[in-house]
């Protein structure tokens, strides 16, 4: 599409969405979010730009092929299933680490399910995106 | 704690991944693929020897206790496929690198082919009803892919129809379940066990239970939703016909097994008289189709339906000897199918074509190939003392056992009919005279090794005449070296599968082992059930 404000406009979403998706993505463990909608949100915003610029220019941003993405995700979300096995627990039992945590206070909890989280999340933004660019490619 | 479960679902699963990051070269992924099915073979064993010596094993992820958590158990019938399932994964990975196009690799060959290994592990596996139509899920989509991978046009006519009757039964699976959740509450087959007889409207569980036998019959491809089967199996590659016919049916059919031994086992008298029944219909019209068509995958892919209305006699019949017989019958089945559509692939390759018209003088001028091909048509006829037989006997002694006449000559009848489609084959392909070259009319060439001939109004994809390479001979080798085998000494898989059939028909050591505290607290079960 050549229109110089959508093309315009776009640039300004893309980094928006890409910074929404990252905080959806963040607080998904406690409140309403997480992997899948964060990787929607920016899979979306990837979208608007490749409208608006065309199929090459979203390879380009992805820097990763996206079926790669995809994979890499799967890893990522397999590799948090299996560090608990270390610790003797079970595949995808949650372990934490408590950063700055006191008698009182819980601290910044970072944990396994974050990890696999981030693997939803790669995941979600390889598949649709690499769906929408052999769309596009084919048109 | 024991990760060998979970192992059995990570091995294929990393195996997909690694197989397209690590590498772009295709020999290469083929290798890794290859080294990965290795892994899951010895997995499934140690799983197989753990299971035969200490009874089901089962792991709830996440520590999460049943029936909240996610469970996944390994009886004696998951152990026996998931070896069987490992065995076929292993042959068609070593079969597709010598048989897949090097652009279909490129595009992720080996990561769907591994995917679809994780499903069929995943579904054999589960504990739990919704993750049941997760895995059958992850199954499709793979499959899916693997359907259009090359995407020719007669490829993409046959995944419409497989793909559009497949989301028909994904829908009345989802209703099935969701209408068994809220009858009970839980999805945890060992908790649904304790649970079902305790719900007051038996007649709304009969409904859901045939939902379920409705939306698993379509996948195992039970008459009458048999037809997307014949209609997809032969657009495809050959090592893909090889591994959906052998894994996906049977797939269909073990959630069956395990739907109606677990879940409505026993009094619903109305749903085994029908399994009985559609056993018998699927039985003769796999027979009978399979005779009226003359391209080999589509004799073969009739073939696939009729050993189905087999095992759903064992299922139907209800008991443990004939439950044991249904099981035997499976392993023999799956292996049996991926070995003869492997052959198939070979015979496409030396005649260009699949048509039996159009073949000819194989026998001349591939005698020991034609043994090898003769060796596996016996094998399934059921010719003692090759596998198919004992896999007949079993299921006929079972049906003199419940005095089943109708059964027993169904059965002979059945057997007996096999004979003529695969002896068309033999005589057709391997001892007429090599036919005149009458030219098929090629249409397009998309592909590298696969192209479209035009024959008369019907377009159909074939092989170009290509020798095969050691990767084909190794795996069809290797499997008619297991069947003979299993034919010559069946005793210790007959002893298995009675044994898996046991732990069907009185599933006490399977509940107890996916809730361990059932005994020790039954206040606890109420408690929750408020």
């Amino acid at each position: 599409m050549n229109s110089l404000i959508f093309s315009t406009i776009s640039r300004l979403l893309v980094g928006l969405m890409l910074l929404f998706s990252v905080f959806l993505l963040w607080r998904g463990h406690n409140e309403p979010g997480g992997g899948f909608i964060g990787g929607l949100v920016a899979a979306a915003g990837i979208i608007v730009y490749g409208l608006a610029e065309g199929p090459g220019m979203m390879r380009k941003l992805l820097r990763i092929a996206p079926q790669t993405l995809v994979l890499i995700g799967l890893l990522t979300s397999v590799v948090s299933g299996l560090l608990p096995l270390l610790q003797d627990s079970s595949f995808l039992t949650g372990m934490w680490l408590f950063i700055g945590a006191t008698e009182t206070e819980k601290g910044l909890g970072l944990g396994t399910p974050l990890i696999f989280d981030i693997g939803v999340y790669l995941v979600v933004v390889g598949g649709v995106s690499g769906m929408v660019i052999a769309l596009e490619e084919e048109l | 704690m024991n990760g060998l479960l979970i192992a059995c679902l990570l091995v294929p699963m990393m195996t997909a991944a690694l197989s397209f990051i690590l590498t772009s070269d295709v020999k290469s992924r083929g290798v890794i693929s290859i080294f990965g099915s290795i892994a899951l073979l010895m997995l499934s064993f140690i799983l197989l020897y753990q299971v035969a010596s200490g009874g089901p094993v089962s792991n709830q992820m996440g520590g999460w206790q049943a029936p909240m958590g996610i469970t996944l158990i390994a009886d004696m019938l998951s152990a026996i496929l998931i070896v069987v399932t490992a065995i076929v994964s292993l042959c068609v990975n070593v079969y597709a690198v010598g048989d897949i196009s090097r652009d279909r690799i490129a595009g992720g060959f080996f990561t769907f082919l591994n995917m679809l290994i994780v499903g069929v592990v995943g579904a054999f596996l589960t504990g739990d009803l919704f993750n049941m139509y997760v895995w059958f899920e992850v199954m499709l989509i793979s499959s899916f892919a693997l359907l259009v991978l090359g995407g020719n046009k007669v490829q993409l006519d046959g995944a419409v129809k497989y793909v559009a009757i497949n989301l028909i039964s994904t829908v009345l699976l989802l209703t099935a379940i969701g209408l068994l959740y809220g009858l009970t509450g839980t999805l945890n087959m060992a908790d649904l066990f304790i649970r079902v007889p305790q719900v007051e409207n038996q007649a709304l569980v009969t409904v859901v239970a045939v939902l379920f036998l409705v939306a698993f019959g379509i996948k195992a491809a039970v008459f009458p939703l048999y037809f997307w089967l014949p209609a997809s199996y032969h657009t495809l590659p050959i090592s893909v016909t090889a591994v959906f016919a052998a894994l996906m049916t049977k797939v269909g059919i073990y959630a069956l097994i395990r739907t109606f031994t677990l879940i409505f086992p026993g009094e619903h008298s109305v749903v085994d008289t029908t399994l009985l029944g559609l056993g018998l219909v699927t039985m003769i019209l796999g027979v009978f189709g399979a005779m009226t068509h003359s391209d080999i995958r589509r004799i073969l892919a009739f073939h696939v339906i009729g050993s189905i209305g087999f095992m759903l006699l064992g299922l139907g019949l209800g008991s443990a000897l004939a439950m044991g017989a249904a099981i035997f019958y499976m392993v023999h089945g799956i292996l049996i199918k991926a070995l003869l559509f492997m052959i198939a692939g070979i015979v496409g390759k030396l005649g260009g074509s699949f048509e039996l018209s159009r073949l000819g003088g194989l026998y001349q001028e591939r005698p020991g190939f034609s043994m090898v091909f003769l060796f596996a048509a016996l094998a399934l006829i059921g010719i003692p003392p090759l596998s198919g037989f004992w896999a007949k006997l079993l299921i006929l002694e079972a049906g003199l056992h419940h005095d089943a006449a109708i059964v027993i000559t169904f059965v002979i009848i059945a057997s007996l009919l096999t004979f003529i489609p695969l002896m068309r084959i033999w005589l057709e392909a391997f001892w007429k005279p090599q036919p005149l070259e009458s030219g098929p009319k090629i249409v397009e060439s998309l592909d590298s090794d696969i192209i479209v001939v035009e024959n008369g109004s019907v377009k159909s994809a074939v092989p170009l005449v290509v020798p095969p390479n050691l990767y084909i001979w190794t795996p069809v080798l290797g499997l008619s070296a297991v069947m003979l085998i299993i034919g010559l000494m069946p005793g210790k898989i007959i002893e298995l599968s009675d044994t898996a059939a046991k732990t069907l028909i009185d599933p006490s050591a399977y509940i107890d082992t996916v809730l361990p505290n059932r005994s020790a607290a039954p206040g606890n079960l109420n408690e929750v059930q408020k």
